[in-house]
């Protein structure tokens, strides 16, 4: 058999750390990269005798989670504690949710790459706790704890297993972490580990309706690894099936340099956390008052915002889609278009040019340095005549380097366009004499000629020059 | 006039009156606990220079009228599994010997408001499991009334010493009869507060569901005092009550008429002492003639309660005892190369027996397969023993049970034989289990001048009426008028 007999399916199990200021049982701050061990205290350090205390925003939070992807929500549920030891599990137990998790059966749509779109349950989303962080011969020999991650609250999002691509899987975490960040609950920064996911993944053969036996890989942060670990993982089950092996249920380690995975090997005692109801906290308890006034002030979705550009603005849905895929570069645009009342060109610059050099810096939308307000003035002064576009890309580049106000930016350099009809005739002259075999081929019936000549002008005047006036001028003495 | 004899409300009065001072109240206990301290060993810290010094300087404040709490002045002794900044807490465990909390109980907190004076921290069996002090890591406290027998547990360092008037009163923790056992081994008052009364915060946890700190005093009316001190919701505690305020001691009518008292027969059957079952039986008899309204009544499912307690309490246990594993604060081991040697090294070395006994008990009523024939029953049944609580204080204001099968035993002759040790408890589990409040008073001595306790349990936050029965049987049978601790024997 081949490789296209066979069906990869995959679950995803999605830890995102939640924004709130303070951590989950104590109030002590969730701020990323300060010194080891400062944003702690007795509680999140597990002294004897310091309680828990269930941070209220963080269910708020997890409830706008669900909400957002269409779970129910539970109005009775609990805190389970998860046993097992390790460094940097201080109380030796994770506060976590066991068999009542905050929400349940939701679901999230992604769009395939034949255009249909396909619903990606979820089995869950519950609250728990970080860990700390063990930090490996950093700070001279030996292993150190730094305890500043443990306690900062997590909602774990956990899908059926209804991805059957890597190409899904990616749809499907690009999509939930838009809504995370459109509902503002998590900031989603994958390379600070705000976001990461358990990879579960089996293979079957098509037609077959039970699941083959899952590998897990754990604890990935990039989108691209997710990718090749779960192509890698899926090839690697097939080649074992194919050659009449079976596939352990097992956590793997996925290595991104050598694009293999690894068998952890850590199967001396199989893992048993003797969950039960952690007795230090008391139950939670929603009201549907509460449940229905956090469904009343969910921020505007993606889902409904690409709808609104394609009938407000008259985007296409391939635009809209892109532009509404980031929060950040979905409210840049509502904002620089509010400002320049020209929602086409602010949509076209972002999804070309700015996209462009994002990806060329590798840089997330939420990292662009320039203000919506400066964008819409680089396009009023564009629309003006003021510049060109091509002085535009430039003026962009600039904004990416230095943000200031465009204006500034094209004085100081010296980039205002040249809209004189003399210096404008100046220039023409001067090219259509140095270009006779053009001006000859364009009376002999070639167009094309005009183009060259039009672009040899903006060479001349660096782009500057207002190219409608000189291909206005250049026709006139043509035609002569 | 010896002033280690008075009770606080005596202390206090006389201090209202300037018949006393301060520092002569600090005094009197420091010079007691240096006389009496080596025989009785109630102990892990003392404090008796400082609080000598904190003497001089509260005294000084309340002459120039910058302190004017009621009690100000007045020594206390604190379990050692309640966190004292800046002083050694070590829940009697060779694991937490060197631990020095960074931050005050709540508990502590309020008594520091108060301007009361710590004179130490008191002996308790390991982590607060066991039923006779034996189990400390360091030494085991005697009974004044005998220094051969135990004087109970797991707060034994707590009653012993307000037994031995080495403290006025101090603070225990009950988290199947830790206080109230003690207390009756020990002759004197102790009160186990409704479950979330008191708060837990600071408490080295050892059944997170079934722990309340509480007071062990000479007297009803001192107990009424300190619950008043240390009663409250605490924001650092969720399972903390939100409640208004009680003054406790505002329910010490001495007057029980028409208190209908329902006697549990089956806290009378097979396994208590007959002259247990007599004292109570003359008990009983005095509150009919105090014109009570006493009725026997059958709480059988009481008879399963000691099995659920152990299941929940080894259970909560495992997982509240994970933190001591040699990484960040207490005993870690020198004997490794790799993180399962320290966590298995330093655990081994650093518990002891019971302690471990406990920890597997619990792992294994955990563990997937179990879980449900185990944690789940008991956890079913708790619900039982609450509702059939509740069902009896539909008819009764209070119970009347045994404090303890027995009184105190000798030292050594249960500590090899868990399931004895823990039968001991019998009486007590069922008032944690459904969380209600109890307290245990003397209500006479055995053949032996051996102290026996008489328990009363009250009906959730239904402490006012408990302090009231046993303060108005405290004033009828006057109990500490003619029995003494004797200190006797202790030859060693």
């Amino acid at each position: 058999m081949s490789r296209e007999d066979y069906e990869i399916v995959i679950g995803l199990e999605v830890h995102a750390e939640l924004s709130t200021k303070t951590k989950i049982f104590c109030s002590c701050p969730t701020e990323f990269g300060a010194a080891p061990n400062t944003h702690t205290c007795p509680i999140c350090m597990a002294m004897p005798g310091t309680l828990p205390v269930l941070n209220e925003k963080v269910v708020e939070y997890a409830v706008k989670a669900g909400l957002a992807t269409n779970c129910e929500i539970s109005r009775d549920s609990k805190n389970d504690r998860k046993n097992y030891f390790y460094p940097d599990l201080p109380k030796s137990y994770q506060i976590s949710q066991f068999d009542k998790p905050l929400c349940e059966h939701g679901y999230i749509e992604i769009e395939l790459e034949n255009g249909e779109k396909k619903k990606i349950r979820l089995t869950r989303i519950h609250i728990e706790e970080d860990a700390g962080k063990l930090n490996h011969n950093e700070f001279g020999g030996g292993s150190l704890v730094d305890l500043n991650r443990a306690g900062v609250p997590l909602i774990e999002i956990v899908s059926e297993p209804d991805l059957r691509s890597a190409k899904e899987a990616e749809e499907y975490l690009k999509k939930l972490k838009s809504i995370l960040e459109y509902i503002e609950v998590s900031d989603c920064k994958m390379q600070e580990g705000s976001l990461r996911a358990d990879v579960n993944v089996s293979v079957r053969k098509k037609g077959t309706t039970e699941f083959g036996t899952r590998t897990e890989m754990k604890n990935m942060n990039s989108f691209r690894s997710i990718v090749r670990a779960i192509e890698y993982e899926a090839d690697r089950q097939i080649d074992v099936i194919e050659e009449g092996g079976i596939i352990e249920q097992e956590t793997l380690r996925w290595d991104d340099v050598s694009g293999k995975t690894f068998s952890m090997r850590d199967k001396e005692d199989a893992q048993d956390y003797r969950y039960f109801p952690d007795p230090d906290l008391v139950a939670i308890r929603l009201s549907e008052e509460y449940i229905e006034n956090i469904k009343n002030n969910l921020p505007e979705l993606p889902e409904s915002r690409r709808a609104r550009y394609i009938q407000e603005f008259g985007l296409s849905e391939k635009d809209s889609n892109l532009l509404t895929a980031s929060k950040h570069l979905s409210n840049l645009f509502e904002e620089a278009q509010g400002i320049c009342n020209n929602a086409k060109a602010v949509a076209n610059w972002l999804l070309s040019d700015v996209s462009r050099i994002l990806n060329e810096k590798e840089l997330e939308p939420d990292q662009i340095p320039f203000t919506a307000e400066q964008l819409a003035k680089m396009i009023t002064l564009i629309d003006k005549g003021t510049i060109s576009s091509a002085i535009g890309k430039k003026v962009l580049e600039e904004l990416f380097e230095e943000p200031k106000d465009p204006e500034e930016i094209i004085k100081e350099k010296g980039w205002i366009q040249i809209s004189d009809e003399g210096a404008i005739k100046e220039v023409v002259m001067k090219i259509l004499e140095a270009n006779p075999q053009s001006v000859a081929d364009f009376k002999a019936g070639k167009d094309k000629a005009l183009g060259f000549l039009v672009g040899q002008a903006m060479k001349e005047t660096k782009g500057k020059a207002n190219p409608q006036m000189l291909n206005k001028m250049f026709l006139e003495e043509l035609k002569k | 006039m010896d002033i280690t004899e008075l009770t606080v409300h005596e202390l206090q009065e006389k201090l209202e009156k300037k018949e006393i001072t301060i520092s002569e109240i600090t005094k009197a206990y420091t010079g007691r606990i240096e006389e009496k301290e080596k025989d009785v060993q109630a102990f892990v810290t003392t404090l008796c220079s400082e609080a000598q010094e904190e003497a001089k300087q509260i005294e000084e404040k309340v002459a120039k009228g910058e302190i004017t709490s009621k009690f100000a002045g007045i020594p206390i002794g604190i379990k050692d599994n309640i966190c004292t900044k800046g002083i050694k807490t070590t829940c009697s465990s060779k694991m937490l010997e060197n631990f020095v909390a960074p931050y005050d109980a709540t508990v502590v907190e309020k008594l520091k408001e108060e301007n009361l004076i710590n004179l130490g921290k008191l002996n308790m069996d390991e982590f607060a499991m066991g039923g006779s002090t034996e189990y400390s890591a360091f030494h085991v406290t005697k009974n004044p009334w005998n220094l051969n027998t135990v004087p109970g547990g797991s707060s034994g360092g707590s009653a012993a010493a307000v037994a031995a008037n080495l403290v006025p009163w101090a603070l225990g923790s009950d988290t199947g009869g830790s206080i109230r056992q003690p207390a009756s081994f020990c002759g004197v008052v102790g009160l186990k507060p409704t479950y979330g009364l008191v708060s837990r915060y600071g408490l080295v946890a050892f059944a997170s569901s079934l722990d309340q700190i509480g007071p062990i005093t000479k007297d009803v009316e001192d107990a009424a005092i300190l619950l008043n001190m240390i009663t409250g919701h605490d924001e650092k505690d969720t399972t903390s009550e939100v409640k208004e305020k009680v003054d406790y001691t505002k329910c010490l009518k001495n007057d029980v008429k028409g208190l209908k008292i329902g006697i549990p027969k089956e806290f009378f059957g097979e396994g208590i002492n007959e002259e247990v079952k007599k004292s109570l039986q003359k008990a009983i008899e005095t509150y009919k003639e105090m014109g009570a309204e006493v009725e026997e009544f059958s709480l059988d499912i009481a008879n399963y309660a000691l099995a659920t307690y152990y299941i929940i309490a080894c259970a909560e246990a495992s997982s509240n005892l994970g933190r001591f594993d040699g990484i960040r604060y207490g005993y870690r081991t020198q004997n490794f190369s790799n993180l399962k040697d320290i966590y298995r090294n330093s655990r081994s070395e650093g518990f002891g027996s019971e302690v471990k006994r406990r920890i597997i008990l619990g792992t294994y009523v955990l563990s997937s397969g179990y879980y449900d024939a185990y944690y789940k029953k008991a956890q079913q049944v708790r619900t039982l023993v609450r509702k059939q609580f509740e069902e009896a204080f539909e008819k009764y204001d209070i119970l009347l049970t045994p404090t303890s099968p027995t009184v105190a035993f000798e030292i050594g002759t249960k500590s090899s034989n868990p399931l004895e040790m823990y039968l001991a408890d019998i009486c007590t589990v069922s008032v944690n289990i459904a969380g209600l409040p109890g307290i245990s008073i003397p209500c006479g001595v055995d053949s032996q001048g051996m102290p026996i306790g008489m328990q009363l349990i009250g009906k959730r936050f239904g402490e006012e009426e408990i302090l009231n029965a046993a303060y108005t049987f405290e004033q009828k049978i006057k109990f500490r008028e003619s029995n003494k601790p004797q200190f006797k024997g202790g030859v060693c």
